[in-house]
């Protein structure tokens, strides 16, 4: 169970107004998608979500319970690079998660514990297709493989929230429709809410039940810097549309998205 | 095609390698020849059979003396020092440049007393090592330590702040306290850069080794150098200087293959 509530929420980088004034709430098992052009607060709302940043104004409810003001492992997060670790093999870095929550001191499982972990990575692995490279370390691994593992690697410790910062942003166009179904498996598997960034618009339609848009509703020439964005659009997305393919079903027009400039069933990424 | 991107072949390159060790080594033998040419008693230069014959006396006779190969003995004693004294650095450094490249409140509290210390030249202070230790075997293990750790400190934190922020977040997200990030996540990713540090230093441990060997000792292979040069004893000490730069470069390739062995995923992530 997680549901995500936020209240007034604005963050401030001194004078420069970054995020003004959210509000919303995120039932769970939802898949939250972000979309909205870059420098207007997507990523910034992420790390406040991790714990990384902390809120200017007002609150970040999971549950009801403020969020902890670091990271912690109920809240996963995929970078879109660099979060692999380069000395553990494949199957090491997914265990490394079970390892740290089955011993405190030693951050390693012996014996019985460790068959058990073992098991449980394994079986992940086969469902993200790299059980045969769990004996590799990530460089060499392609690109598509290193994230397929690092997703993984989050939700071995079945994170109420997982946040995902633009996944697949370096990822080849044609890697990405395996990524997503990885992804949905995923979703649907653990029972948890997901966050996900992204610049890919048929993405962000595919995937979410729901499509938050970042921008700056007003905007002052003279100076930017004091009105900050927020969330303009809150789209919920009917999820038996998703799954029958919502590219020509979809209620959404072009009109409802004016201020995206393009339509939701453009493949390019827009921004 | 472009000169940069030409490559020789394998038997080249180790051709190529050769190449400049001949030509010195030409060059000595013809310097040599000239000089012992014009003066018998030349002792600068000395020739090939006078050198083979230093060695053989050096390496392989008893000291008249002593009774001791002194070769042998110097080179023990040379070793025992530099070894336990790169030991003291790489555990001083792998400690301190984990602690402060991990943890801001000791790297707000340590580095600049670090930054400070690496910046006091080693040799300025071996007389007060010297006054302070005595001249026994401690003042020259310390001389070493003094030069060597800072640098080992300060490149090893460096390091650990060099890791990839996400990285560290992603552990802290899997369920890591500050204990498991650092002995799980970063100081793993150490180790094969301690090595290379204790590689860069080596040609510095050395040089502070004979340093502190030609002032006070009663052998090493620093010390033989230093004894002889009273004598112009070129034919010994240009032995003695051959064999202490393959013992560095021994060592050198010993660390070289141990990182490679030890932490393959290191050799894999260029």
């Amino acid at each position: 169970m997680a549901s995500v509530t936020v209240k007034r929420l604005w963050k401030e980088y001194g004078k420069q107004v970054v995020l003004e004034n959210l509000n919303f709430t995120i039932a769970d098992h939802e898949f939250v998608t972000i979309v909205g052009a870059s420098g207007c607060g997507k990523s910034t709302f992420l790390r406040m979500l991790l714990g990384v940043e902390a809120p200017t104004r007002g609150e970040m409810l999971i549950d009801g319970q403020p969020i902890a003001p670091e990271p912690g492992p109920e809240r996963g997060i995929v970078f879109q690079r660099y979060s692999l670790f380069p000395h553990l093999s494949v199957l090491q870095n997914l265990m490394l998660g079970l390892e740290f929550e089955g011993s405190r001191w030693l951050g390693r499982l012996f014996g019985a514990k460790r068959r058990v972990a073992i098991d449980k990575a394994r079986a992940l692995l086969d469902l993200i297709g790299l059980d045969a490279a769990r004996d590799k370390y990530p460089t060499q691994l392609s690109g598509g493989m290193q994230q397929r593992l690092s997703i993984a690697q989050s939700v071995i410790r079945e994170p109420k929230v997982l946040l995902l910062d633009e996944p697949f942003g370096a990822l080849d166009p044609g890697i990405t429709s395996d990524m997503h179904e990885i992804v949905l498996r995923l979703w649907k598997a653990n029972r948890m809410t997901i966050f996900m960034i992204t610049h890919d618009l048929k993405e962000c339609f595919q995937l979410g039940t729901r499509v938050l848009v970042f921008d700056k509703p007003r905007h002052d020439p003279q100076s930017p810097e004091v009105y900050g964005a927020t969330v303009t659009y809150n789209l919920p997305l009917d999820k038996d549309a998703r799954s029958a393919g919502i590219h020509s079903s979809l209620p959404l027009t072009s009109s409802h998205l004016t201020p995206i400039h393009s339509s939701p069933t453009e493949s390019a990424p827009v921004f | 095609m472009r000169l940069v991107n030409l490559h020789p072949n394998r038997g080249g390159a180790i051709a190529l390698g050769v190449l400049p060790f001949l030509i010195l080594l030409f060059a000595y033998v013809l310097g040599s020849n000239t000089r012992l040419a014009e003066n018998p008693d030349d002792k600068l230069l000395p020739s090939g059979s006078t050198l083979v014959e230093s060695v053989k006396q050096y390496a392989f006779e008893e000291d008249r003396r002593s009774g001791e190969v002194l070769l042998w003995v110097d080179t023990v004693a040379s070793l025992k020092r530099i070894t336990i004294a790169l030991g003291i650095c790489a555990t001083f450094g792998i400690a301190f440049g984990l602690a402060i490249g991990a943890v801001p409140y000791v790297r707000s509290t340590l580095a600049p007393f670090v930054s400070a210390l690496s910046m006091i030249p080693p040799l300025a202070i071996l007389p007060i090592l010297f006054i302070v230790l005595g001249l026994g075997e401690v003042a020259k293990v310390a001389l070493i330590v003094i030069g060597v750790t800072p640098v080992i400190i300060r490149d090893l934190a460096l390091r650990a702040s060099e890791l990839p922020n996400e990285q560290l977040i992603k552990a802290q997200t899997l369920g890591a306290s500050s204990w498991l990030l650092a002995s799980r996540v970063i100081l793993p990713q150490l180790w094969p850069r301690l090595i290379d540090a204790v590689r860069l230093q080596l040609g510095c441990a050395w040089l502070f080794l004979i340093a502190a060997e030609a002032i006070a000792s009663t052998e090493g292979l620093g010390y033989r150098i230093f004894l002889v040069r009273r004598y112009l004893a070129m034919d010994v000490i240009l032995p003695y200087v051959v064999w202490i730069t393959l013992i560095a470069f021994a060592m050198d390739w010993a660390l070289r293959t141990l990182r490679a062995r030890l932490f393959p995923w290191a050799e894999t992530a260029k």
